[in-house]
């Protein structure tokens, strides 16, 4: 019907390097600047947020306390409460980090959210993984710890044959995967729902009068995709800082 | 085994591999769509209840939005595998 083919997925996520040797570590691709990006907006941000400390802030000053503000109240205080302090600063360079890699998925020129690569929210996750397991070791001891994780308080005895196993399962296989798997998949589908209503809309624009007037119709459908996506951008962020926030309180807290 | 039979069935039919996937992550949508629909609907009415409890509902309503949603999302990935 249309005389386009969707591209397949490696032609919309794989991106050729342009520097470096292909294939090997040190290869800079497009992923990679958004990484740079990243960091470097992380550190704009905060360097001209800190610079005056003015006691009435404005500006950079403003945004940069609204952020730690935000994470403080909206997801320290509510996931772990006032020993979940120390945490805030890991948590407020993920939910920054994870934040500006998925926007660039709508900055034009770029429009790649780096979070679409497995490798990205699989590095992030594995990082979480190990922060919230270690302090739950330095919290409560390594062996007490795995008592902690594994044996939920309450449970007769015969059935900690069947808790064990599941709990072993959930909390130290299936948790990391299913926080990668969140923000990859919903980053990637956003990604290619965008590239879908792009490619259609390429289509059918400008290859006659019938087909220019039917194309307005994804064109509406990619404008508010793309703005649908802003949201998608910040949620997922958000929704990754606070299972961070919520692993984390499940490693540290100590049972009543 | 009966992913077996569906595949020999969808040999039969001419249904494609491409062809499954896509259906059975449309099945495997509509679990974790009822869900959060309820789930939704339940925090929107517990906040019109008591708007002053509405930011710790909104955190608890996201928390679980995401353990939801991961099905789906799993689903969606496995879509790409089975290709």
């Amino acid at each position: 019907m249309f005389a386009t083919e969707f591209p397949p997925l490696s032609h919309i996520v794989n991106w050729p390097g342009f520097a470096g040797t292909e294939g090997e570590w040190y290869e800079f691709n497009k992923i990679v600047l958004v990484y740079v990006f990243a960091i470097l907006m992380i550190g704009a941000f905060f360097f001209f947020g800190s610079r005056k400390k003015a006691l009435v802030p404005k500006g950079t000053q403003n945004l940069a306390e609204m952020a730690v503000d935000f994470i403080e109240e909206g997801i320290v205080m509510d996931t772990m409460g006032e020993p979940g302090k120390k945490y805030s600063p890991f948590l407020l360079s993920l939910f920054l980090f994870v934040w500006f890699t998925n926007i660039f998925g709508i900055i034009p020129v770029i429009q790649m959210p780096a979070s679409a690569r497995i490798a990205l929210p699989m590095f992030l996750a594995l990082l979480a993984y190990f922060v919230y397991h270690i302090s739950g070791m330095i919290e409560h001891g390594p062996l007490k710890y795995f008592k902690h994780a594994l044996v939920p308080p309450g449970v007769p005895a015969a059935l900690l044959l069947l808790v064990v196993p599941i709990e072993f399962i959930s909390k130290f296989l299936v948790q990391p995967f299913s926080h990668t798997v969140r923000l990859f998949a919903n980053m990637l589908a956003g990604h290619i729902l965008l590239v879908t209503f792009g490619v259609l809309t390429a289509a059918l624009i400008g290859t006659g009068v019938l087909a220019t007037f039917v194309g307005v119709l994804p064109l509406i459908a990619l404008i508010f995709f793309t703005l649908f996506e802003v949201l998608v951008a910040f949620l997922q962020a958000y929704v990754f800082t606070l299972l961070t926030g919520v692993y984390i309180n499940a490693a540290i807290s100590h049972d009543h | 085994m009966s992913a077996i039979v569906l595949a020999q069935a969808a040999a039969e039919s001419g249904l494609t591999d491409k062809g499954i996937a896509a259906l059975t992550y449309g099945l495997g949508a509509i679990g974790p769509g009822i869900g959060i629909g309820y789930l939704v609907g339940q925090s929107v009415q517990a906040m019109a209840r008591q708007p002053e409890s509405a930011g710790m509902v909104r955190t608890t309503m996201f928390l679980g939005i995401a353990f939801v949603e991961a099905l789906a999302l799993i689903g969606f990935v496995v879509f790409f595998l089975a290709q």
